[in-house]
């Protein structure tokens, strides 16, 4: 376990932190002493991403205001596409693509797979405070979709536990509203894309303002299952629904690449 | 003859005589793109042409960001407004597959496209003009070897007057000078080998020497440094000791500097990250070696260091807490408490000319956007810099930026929260 360590600027946002998240972690808590020795420096991934982890929380957990999200565990394929998107300009934050600019693919993907085998537990959800109705809509949405208007259900491919499944599409889970909200809001006004056929931007052009806020707030409010692991394999379609096809998450490739994201 | 027809005559022959000069300025040593040379093209040839595109880094420019390779279309913003690269594929209506080598050669040469047209120099022709026609040949073979891609050259979006061709031949007559480079007869082949990737298709002064207002350079082969204009990065002296000079390293460290982008004592960040990424990590030992020998003996121009720094008052001292104790929170875990860095991860603070030359720009940069050495061959996993843009305000910027700037013998000048602003200001265009 990668522990943060003493006297650290990321401290600040440690503080800032769900406490129980910190409790293992036997160094940070011991290390109130005035003295600062320079920290042992070691030759890992940890220590190469640290400039990661300032944003997006000790072990990539995810920072408290919601808006750098988690990143460990997350499938790698998915992680890793995300990173040529930032500095291929299909999504945009500038501090993102400044920083990750100078790598290398191969790097990036070592980056994105140290990410996704970090095993560190999640945050409760938050209760939602949406009115019935709105996370009535959104539960539907998830789970069943919409066929009158082809829209289709989050869990067809983001899996039945909305874990995401391996090796290209995200987990739900454990993402704060306003992150949800945002990203969804981003694909519809053509800030977040990936390679064509972008089928996140075909559904969410589908959807309303209000079934964004719906799905987001009940996503939210979900607590994780025991197994947060993305799944091996998409869920059978429903019937009556159609495969999309994705360019960031091929169908056909899923069986051969996801030993790699799974190691 | 009345005074005001002398006055409007003297005027007419003032006025007829620059344009005179403009013109015959403008197309000093031009290129006669009728003559028709035949280049035959060779597997050798494009694999020449494809090593010297490296040098150049012509890709860099010449790739909008997740875009097709030589495609074009990446802008290039200046204080006179933008300039869209070109489609450089061999495509017959969008690239250059109507070009001939000649026209080519002209392009590098005087800075006029196929049709005449006068190119703006953030084409760095000023520099490239120094590169062989052999060389030039070899590249336009390379180029013609991609694959063709479809795609419309964006037009600039230049302000007036600085879009008119007028102004640009203006321009021209003042601060371009063509010309092939020519090895000096006193120097050896290595240094001149260096002089000409340097000045040439390296391109180092487009960055590395000081511009003038209208973004002119009148002493390019100085190298004396220059804030990189809109980037906001500021490109240091290769020729001052107490900037980037390497009159006093070893040849293996600024060999090594250029292919892998780092040294121990020293790494390159910001737009020079990128040109080792995409350029002078492919270059031989040999050429790095050359171009290492050329820097080494530039000759120092810079003016005497500055005094350091007065020595602190007592009211400086609660100041001076505050800045140790930021440093002790955010930055001693990677770069040490006596700024002494991390062997092959994290840079020396202490001793750092990248630290205490006069210029804070880089400094500031570092601190808000953090930054990794660039991914090379020879340094595939580089460490990296957390951002500090959300964590520290202005005042605490600057108080840590001041703090390893005075510390462990550096004796720089300090930093204020103002300047620290005003670089910060320019950030978010």
């Amino acid at each position: 376990m990668i522990c943060p360590m003493k006297k650290t600027w990321f401290e600040f946002l440690a503080r800032r932190l769900a406490a129980p998240a910190l409790i293992g972690c036997g160094l940070f808590v011991a290390g109130a002493g005035p003295a600062v020795a320079a920290a042992p420096f070691e030759d890992t991934m940890a220590q190469r991403t640290l400039a990661c982890t300032a944003c997006h929380g000790p072990q990539g957990r995810a920072a408290p205001d919601g808006y750098y999200p988690r990143l460990a565990g997350k499938p790698a394929g998915y992680l890793y596409n995300q990173l040529l998107n930032f500095r291929e300009g299909r999504r945009h934050y500038s501090l993102m693509t400044q920083l990750i600019d100078p790598l290398s693919d191969a790097y990036l993907l070592e980056i994105a797979q140290y990410f996704s085998n970090l095993e560190v537990p999640y945050p409760s959800p938050l209760p939602s405070p949406a009115p019935a109705g709105v996370l009535r809509l959104g539960r539907q949405l998830v789970m069943q979709g919409d066929a009158a208007r082809k829209l289709p259900a989050c869990v067809q491919c983001h899996g039945q536990a909305m874990t995401g499944v391996a090796p290209d599409i995200p987990g739900l889970l454990g993402l704060p509203r306003d992150y949800l909200n945002a990203q969804l809001g981003a694909w519809k006004a053509g800030q977040r894309r990936t390679h064509a056929p972008d089928c996140m931007k075909e559904v969410v052009e589908r959807m309303s303002l209000e079934d964004i806020n719906a799905v987001a707030s009940w996503v939210a409010a979900q607590p994780l299952p025991v197994n947060t692991h993305p799944a091996t394999a998409l869920p059978a379609l429903m019937p009556g629904s159609t495969a999309i096809r994705c360019a960031s998450a091929p169908l056909t490739a899923t069986s051969t690449t996801q030993t790699k994201a799974q190691k | 003859m009345k005074t005001w027809t002398k006055f409007a005559l003297v005027v007419g022959v003032l006025a007829v005589s620059a344009v005179a000069a403009v013109w015959s300025l403008n197309v000093r040593d031009e290129v006669d793109v009728r003559i028709p040379v035949a280049v035959a093209s060779s597997d050798s040839l494009i694999a020449r042409g494809a090593y010297l595109a490296l040098a150049g880094n012509c890709m860099g420019c010449h790739t909008a960001r997740g875009g097709l390779s030589y495609a074009g279309g990446l802008g290039i913003a200046t204080p006179f407004g933008t300039v869209f690269t070109s489609n450089l594929t061999p495509d017959t209506n969008t690239g250059i597959g109507s070009w001939s080598p000649a026209h080519f050669w002209r392009a590098l040469h005087n800075g006029r496209s196929k049709s005449g047209r006068l190119l703006y120099p953030a084409f760095p022709y000023t520099s490239y003009t120094h590169v062989t026609r052999e060389d030039s040949d070899a590249m336009f073979a390379y180029l013609r070897s991609l694959p063709a891609v479809n795609q419309v050259n964006r037009p600039n979006t230049l302000r007036f007057p600085f879009n008119s061709q007028a102004a640009l031949a203006v321009w021209r007559a003042r601060y371009f000078t063509p010309g092939v480079y020519q090895p000096q007869t006193g120097r050896t082949a290595e240094w001149n080998r260096g002089a000409y990737l340097v000045t040439g298709l390296g391109h180092c002064s487009a960055c590395h020497a000081p511009r003038d207002a209208l973004g002119g350079t009148r002493h390019s082969l100085a190298l004396a440094g220059g804030l990189i204009p809109m980037q906001n990065w500021y490109a240091p002296s290769l020729a001052s000791p107490h900037e980037a000079g390497v009159g006093n390293w070893g040849k293996e460290q600024i060999v090594s500097l250029l292919k892998t982008g780092v040294t121990p004592g020293a790494s390159v960040s910001g737009p020079m990250a990128e040109v080792v990424l995409r350029s002078t990590q492919y270059l031989t030992q040999q050429d790095l070696g050359a171009m290492a020998q050329y820097l080494k003996e530039l000759p120092d121009t810079s003016p005497p260091h500055q005094a350091p720094a007065p020595a602190r008052s007592a009211k400086d001292s609660a100041n001076t807490e505050k800045a140790a104790k930021l440093y002790e929170q955010h930055c001693a875990q990677c770069h040490g408490d006596k700024g002494q860095g991390v062997a092959n991860a994290y840079p020396p603070l202490a001793g750092n000319r990248a630290v205490t030359m006069a210029a804070t720009e880089n400094l500031v940069q570092m601190v808000l956007g953090g930054g990794f050495a660039p991914a090379t061959t020879g340094n595939p996993r580089p460490f990296g810099m957390p951002p500090f843009v959300l964590v520290l305000n202005d005042s605490e910027v600057a108080a840590v930026i001041t703090h390893i700037r005075t510390s462990w013998g550096n004796q720089a000048s300090d930093i204020t929260a103002r300047e620290v602003n005003g670089i910060r200001a320019r950030q978010t265009n």
